[in-house]
Parts: structure tokens; sequence; C-alpha cells
């Protein structure tokens, strides 16, 4: 009883250390007040005026462009890349697994140098579209270790199947290995999606003057000061994660239902 | 699928590979070894010896290293409650303590930031109820703890997912052969969760030695580790080759880290959640 007792509470207490912060941000974006000590009443104005910020507003429509252009270019990418790792000899498929992972175990900060140092190098301008690149870059790896393990030998035989019958490659893949493999491709998707929301650090280094990401935005204000318009987009932020999140989590589950039946 | 179809569909991907991952770490590494006439130099690398570059260096082994241990020790009790209550890898319970690991990590410091402030959150229910402020906003305490906020969730996620893995009738078996929950815990269930619990040290040990934006939000940039000193080369002092030689060391330094880690690495459970 006692034990129970205490395992409650340290999850609890766990639970409250990890979100307290989070919906502290949650409260102050309703704050009418412009202190964050003392609670004004209820009020929707710093989401009025998160609407009306537009270097907020250009922020968060750089971001959503980005980390929807960049997981589109990396599924695409990625797929393709998959189905042929997934085939390969064992020399051959190490080499490319350990390329892809070189961006999962380097740090962030060094992928960013390196790549801020290549552009520069190669004279490319920097901006939306070296900020772009970058993030399919990362998004790559990401996308593959997703798909890799759907495409695990067994399933591979009703693609021979389908070939046997007569259809084409083209068919085959889009008849019978992408349906098969179609979780796999929305959660390494729905994954690039987040991890670019997320990202800091490579985005800092390769996007030069003039233009923000949420997360580059953010940093440059903590210096002057955080608007509460920021807490107001805190929360639409947190949302959105949330409803990806449920979603990824759904087609996982989906996945699982499926290998029971 | 044919050879000729493979090696087709593989090309976008070679080529991307190259152009943004290997050719830009070959770049990185020139730099480190020249200097602004494009002779060669080790100058650069041996410049993590200055004074403050290597104060840096040491303040972001500890800081880094404090954190990971904290994580761990927070989390080891946690992922074992989780696993005992069976509530299964899809459960709400364990997706509320894998969702903040996808929440935009600089929101998650700037609410720190609004609770630790000299007049933040903390210090004005302090005051009000007349009690002493706590003042360790710009410490390394603050550090440490937006650190430990940062990365905890990558603690728990790999500890769980290899506890999950233990067959429970292993652990039953050494009951029945009379260990008590000491023992079960020392010689069957922590040995069986090493694979999780080293790749959860890499995950928030790595991540918290290079991090830049801890330490400039929470330590209102005056405590530089070495993350912001490489930045600090780069944004500020526009000195690349320098940035790119302790870049190369932090490297030097991951793979060290990591090569320990290598065979255990379970990277991946970010990936299945």
């Amino acid at each position: 009883m006692i034990k129970k007792i205490i395992k409650n509470s340290y999850l609890t207490l766990m639970v409250l250390f990890l979100y307290v912060p989070m919906f502290t941000l949650i409260i102050l974006s309703f704050n009418k007040s412009r202190s964050r000590a003392t609670w004004g009443g209820f009020s929707l104005n710093w989401y009025k005026e998160m609407l009306n910020d537009k270097a907020i507003m250009n922020a968060l429509w750089n971001t959503i462009l980005i980390a929807l252009i960049s997981s589109v270019i990396a599924v695409v990418i990625g797929t393709l890349a998959s189905l042929a790792i997934s085939k390969m000899k064992r020399r051959r498929k190490s080499f490319y697994l350990g390329i892809t992972n070189i961006p999962m175990l380097n740090a962030d900060i060094v992928t960013g140098i390196s790549l801020l140092l290549s552009f520069i190098a190669f004279g490319i301008s920097l901006g939306f579209k070296t900020i772009l690149l970058a993030h399919i870059t990362f998004n790559l790896p990401y996308v593959i270790l997703s798909i890799l393990p759907k495409l695990a030998k067994d399933e591979q035989s009703l693609q021979d199947a389908a070939l046997d019958l007569g259809a084409s490659e083209v068919e085959a893949f889009f008849k019978v290995t992408l349906p098969d493999i179609m979780p796999g491709v929305l959660s390494g998707f729905l994954l690039a999606f987040t991890m670019s929301l997320d990202d800091f650090i490579i985005t800092y280094f390769t996007k030069g003057a003039g233009i923000n990401t949420l997360s580059t935005l953010i940093y440059s204000q903590t210096k002057r000061g955080v608007k509460p318009s920021i807490y107001a987009l805190s929360t639409i932020i947190f949302l959105l994660v949330f409803i990806i999140l449920v979603l990824l989590n759904f087609f996982q589950n989906k996945k699982k239902e499926k290998v029971l039946k | 699928m044919n050879k000729k179809t493979k090696n087709i569909i593989i090309l976008p991907y070679t080529i991307w590979m190259i152009c943004f991952i290997i050719v830009p770490l070959l770049f990185m590494i020139y730099f480190g070894f020249t200097n602004k006439l494009n002779q060669f130099t080790i100058e650069n690398i041996l410049s993590i010896f200055n004074q403050d570059n290597l104060k840096s260096l040491i303040l972001s082994l500890e800081l880094s290293l404090i954190s990971t241990i904290i994580c761990l020790i927070i989390s080891y009790p946690l992922a074992l409650i989780l696993k005992n209550m069976n509530v299964g890898k899809s459960s709400f319970l364990v997706f509320l303590f894998i969702l903040p690991m996808w929440m935009n990590s600089l929101l998650r410091i700037v609410a720190w930031l609004t609770l630790l402030e000299k007049k933040g959150i903390i210090n004005s229910f302090l005051l009000l109820l007349g009690l002493p402020r706590l003042d360790i906003i710009n410490t390394p305490i603050a550090i440490v703890l937006g650190m430990v906020y940062d990365f905890l969730p990558f603690m728990i996620l790999p500890i769980y997912n290899s506890l999950t893995k233990i067959d429970d009738n292993t652990i039953n078996a050494a009951y029945d052969l009379g260990a008590n929950f000491f023992n079960v815990l020392i010689k069957i269930i922590i040995p069986l969760s090493m694979p999780g619990i080293i790749s959860g040290i890499t995950m928030v040990f790595i991540p918290s030695l290079t991090t830049v934006a801890i330490p400039n939000i929470l330590g209102g940039g005056q405590i530089l580790l070495i993350g912001n000193v490489i930045e600090q080369e780069f944004i500020q002092s526009s000195n690349w080759h320098r940035g790119a030689g302790l870049s190369i060391v932090l490297v030097i330094f991951i793979l060290i880290i990591t090569s320990f880690v290598d065979r255990h690495s379970e990277k991946d459970d970010k990936i299945l959640m």
C-alpha cells in the first residue's frame, strides 16, 4: 500500500516537473496583464497581437513551409533509397546505413557548421533555400530508418508475386509495396515534419540574415525580453505537436493491430 | 527489382549524402587545418588549449556529466515503475513521458526562463509567501536544470524500452530461487537493461555537451560552454578556421564517447517511440 503511494506520488511529481513549465506558458498566453507575476484576467489579446505581428507570422509561415517541403522531399528520396537499401548485399548495405547514421550521431552544431562552410565555399547565398537543403539533409535519416524495418524480407515475397504475375516494377511498387510500407512512410513523414519544426541550431547556422523560423525568432527574442505574444504562439505550437503525435501514435497502433490479425 | 533499377533509385540519396554530409565534413576538416591564407596549420586545433577555451570545454564536460547523472537517477526508477505497471508502450501514461521530447526545445527553455527570472513566476510566489528569493538564473545550476528538463525524455525512453524487453520469467525465477528485490535489481534487471542505460547516457550527454541555446538563455550569455565558444567564432568574430578547428575537437570527443557505446546503441528507439 505504502509502496503504491510512493510510486504514484513519484509519477505525479515527474508529470508535474515535465508539464508545469509548459502549462505556465499556456496560462500566461491568456493573461490580460503584461506582467508575468500578476493575473490580470482572461484575455485573447496576445493572440490578436501575435496575428498582427509580421515577424512572428513570417517566421511561422517559413517554419511550416520548410517543414512541409523538406519532409515531402525527404520522404520521396528516402522511400526510393530504402527500397534499394533493403535489397542490398551486406557490405553495401552497412556502408549506406553508416552514412545514414552520420547526421544522427553527429552533434547538430557540427552538422550546421559543416553545411554553412560548404554553402559559403560554393558561393550559395544563405536564406530560405539553404535552410531547406539543411532540413532535407537531417530529415532523410529519420525517414529511411522508419521505412526500412517495414521492408523486412518476408514482406517482399508479395512484391515478387506481383512481378511474377506480370505487373511492371512501377505497378508493383504503387499497388503492392507502397500500401504495405505506408505506415512507415507516414510515420517517417510526421517524424521529419516535427524534427524540422523543432530544429534550432542547424537552422541558426544556415539561415543567414533577414530570415527567421520560429526557433530562431524565439532565440533572438530571449535576448531582448520575451513578448507575451510568443506565449500565445507556444500554445499553438504545443497543440500542433500534440495533434501530430496523436496521429503518429494512431498510425503505429493501427499497424500493430494489423499484425495481430 | 533488377540491378539497374536499384542503382537508379538509390542515386538521388547517394548524391544528396555526398553533397550535404560528406563534402561539408571534408570542408570542415579543411577549414580546421588551414589559416586565412589557406596554409596548413594545427593552430586552430591547438586553440582548445587556450585558457578560456579549455575552461569552457571542461565546464561543458562537467555540466553535461552532472545532468546526465541526474537524468539517469530520475529516469531509472521512473522507467521501472512504468514497466511494472504493465500499461504497454502505447498507453497514455507512457505517451505522457515521451511527449515533451517532441515539443519545441527552445520554448521549453523559455518556459524555465519565465519561471526562474529575477522577477519571474517562482520569485513572485516566494515574495508572496514572504520567503527569500531563488537566485539561480544565470548560474550553472540553471543551465543544468535546463539540460535535465530538455533531455530527460531521451533517458526515460531507451531505459523503459530495454526494461520492457526483459522476460518476466527471468525475474520471477530469481525471486523463486530466493533473491530479494535488491539482488534481483542489481544482478538481473540492471545488467539486462544496460543497452538502454548506455544509449540513454549518449542521448543526454552529447546534446548537453554541444548545446548552444541553453547556456545562452538560462546562463544569461555570461557562462560560455564549448558550443557557445564555437558559435562566437562563427557569428561574432567570423574566425571560421578557428571555429572549424574547435568543432573538430568536439567531434573527436563525440567519437570517443560513442565508440564506447556503439555496439549497444539503441538510437532507433526514438523512431519507434
